[in-house]
């Protein structure tokens, strides 16, 4: 289905950064409307039928949710997003468990939200150990087995990288988990609706789902917890209790709606667009690589979601190429824009150069995107890149063949 | 983040792009700034022998602040004498691109390129003793 003012609004770049968010799926908003107004109920009364509609309206939501991976649905619990349900997974493990167990196991590559509240635990007297990556953006599975000890209470690897898109081995690190007796939590909120996922299969412990990464409203998420064996948790918010006393507070009805909604249709289209989804990636790819010498791709080209693609320009600066290509909503791993000007860390985390980092742009391909957009975003970004590379000193010792780490540069 | 129209315009319609011979005697290169960094800029300047800069050109890797803040060096260099270009301040060129804070490095990377280009002039035509090579 394509809808031609989703993305592509007069005056507005074509929206090509469907990992940083993508727009809420028309058909999940007029699911949500009536339980903004007519059917407003708290789903927690139980003395009427406001509440009874709300409440029938949230558990069907949680079904649609548990649906999508192979989850019950009251294994399912509603938070307000992807950052809040990585913060009470791996809290809240932490804290349940820590009088027997005080070690978490992650990887170098994790959103923020994974790595800073794993930092924060580490202030609380946690042992965190951060696993590398491999050059192509994947764990190294021997290396987490050596990492697991009878200490580690929780395993956390995200599914699928918000900046390269590639697919971490999730059944494999399940079954390692297992065996060691360590809980797997995951970060899907990129992978969810994506690639196919079932917790049991993967044995997967703890989940976290996104509801704006995959075309449902903003400020709502869930947490997936297994109930056998079960996982206990330490709630983060207190309060009425609801939510099986791990997450209290009213649940925003509309926003569950959304969110059930938005798996429902990833579901049922997952197949058809991943598939539409790859064909325009390798036709994106194809046709800069024709046109462009000199570019490189971040990350596993197989382990990876349909929708991503993450391209070194080398000897062209991410933030100038932003602004050059300033018809396409895209992301850059330079973050020249941050006061540290570090570049992106998953990218120096695959150990790519600064200076390739600093070369970087995600394009994040998603549902209403269309040929026409692709084809449009091939011929602005190699007249960007080349423009770019008329004006870069860098590119003209490459055509001399000057070697650019011979040369002693004076960082600034 | 909005850019000023200025920088705006200078990346779209950069002023004075190309190089210069940089074994030639009239001619002093400046290169600063490090690929790691995201920032490179080459500044080449042409002086006769009155002392007046008669043509700069430039070339930069960086963000359009950095790639602004060369280009309008290079406007501002020529026909001026080594003392008044070695006088022109970051904070001149900020003011002017209206740089935000986040960017003024993009300036004062300008103004070492203005000095360093300067001093290779200089260190060839025997001006200064033979300091080290500037960049």
């Amino acid at each position: 289905m394509t809808i031609p003012s989703i993305g592509r609004r007069p005056g507005q770049p074509i929206y090509l950064d469907y990992q940083a968010t993508t727009p809420c799926d028309p058909r999940v908003v007029e699911k949500m409307l009536p339980y903004f107004t007519e059917k407003f109920g708290n789903p927690h009364s139980r003395n009427h039928p406001y509440g009874w509609e709300a409440e029938e309206a949230v558990e069907q939501a949680r079904e649609q949710v548990a649906a999508i991976i192979g989850a019950d649905a009251k294994e399912i619990i509603f938070t307000s997003g992807a950052t809040e349900s990585n913060n009470l997974a791996i809290k809240g493990v932490a804290q349940f468990y820590k009088d027997k167990k005080d070690h978490i196991v992650t990887v170098v590559t994790e959103h923020k939200c994974v790595l800073d509240t794993c930092r924060h635990l580490e202030q609380e007297g946690f042992k965190v150990t951060y696993l590398p990556v491999q050059t192509n953006g994947l764990i190294d599975l021997t290396e987490l087995e050596a990492a697991i000890t009878d200490k580690t209470a929780i395993v956390s690897v995200m599914g699928v990288n918000n900046e390269i898109g590639v697919i971490q081995p999730l059944a494999e690190i399940g079954a390692l988990c297992r065996k060691k007796g360590a809980f797997f939590h995951t970060d899907c909120a990129q992978a969810v609706g994506k690639i196919e996922l079932d917790v049991n299969a993967m044995n997967i412990d703890l989940m976290s789902i996104s509801g704006h990464k995959i075309y449902g409203p903003k400020g709502i998420g869930a947490l997936y917890v297994r109930r056998r064996p079960r996982v206990r948790i330490v709630p983060m918010i207190n309060g009425g209790g609801q939510e099986r006393g791990m997450r209290s507070g009213t649940l925003a009805t509309p926003l569950c709606v959304g969110l059930g909604e938005a798996c429902a249709i990833a579901q049922a289209e997952m197949g058809a667009e991943a598939e539409r989804l790859r064909a325009m990636r390798d036709r994106l790819l194809g046709g800069l690589k024709q046109r462009l010498p000199e570019i490189y791709v971040n990350g596993d080209l197989d382990n990876r979601v349909a929708g991503n693609i993450n391209i070194s320009f080398a000897f062209v600066e991410g933030e100038g190429l932003m602004m050059g290509v300033k018809d396409l909503a895209v992301s850059s791993g330079s973050a020249c824009t941050s006061a540290s000007l570090e570049p992106s860390y998953v990218l120096r985390a695959l150990g790519l150069d600064a200076e390739m980092a600093h070369t970087s742009l995600r394009f994040g391909i998603g549902r209403f995107t269309t040929q026409e957009d692709i084809d449009y975003a091939i011929d602005h970004t190699v007249k960007a890149v080349e423009h770019l590379r008329s004006l870069s000193p860098l590119w003209d010792m490459h055509l001399e063949g000057v070697d650019l780490k011979s040369i002693q540069w004076a960082e600034h | 983040m909005a850019y000023s129209d200025k920088v705006v315009d200078h990346y779209e319609h950069p002023r004075n792009v190309g190089s210069l011979d940089k074994d030639s005697t009239d001619v002093g290169t400046g290169l600063v700034g490090a690929p790691a960094c995201g920032d490179v800029m080459k500044l080449q300047i042409k002086v006769s022998p009155e002392g007046i800069i008669e043509d700069a050109k430039f070339k930069t890797f960086g963000c359009g602040s950095a790639i602004a803040s060369s280009s309008l060096v290079t406007e501002w260099v020529k026909g001026k004498t080594l003392d008044e270009a070695a006088a022109i301040k970051n904070t001149d060129i900020a003011n002017e691109l209206a740089l935000p804070p986040v960017k003024i490095h993009c300036s004062v990377l300008a103004e070492d390129a203005i000095k360093a280009a300067i001093k290779d002039y200089k260190s060839k035509t025997g001006l200064v003793e033979d300091e080290k090579a500037a960049g």
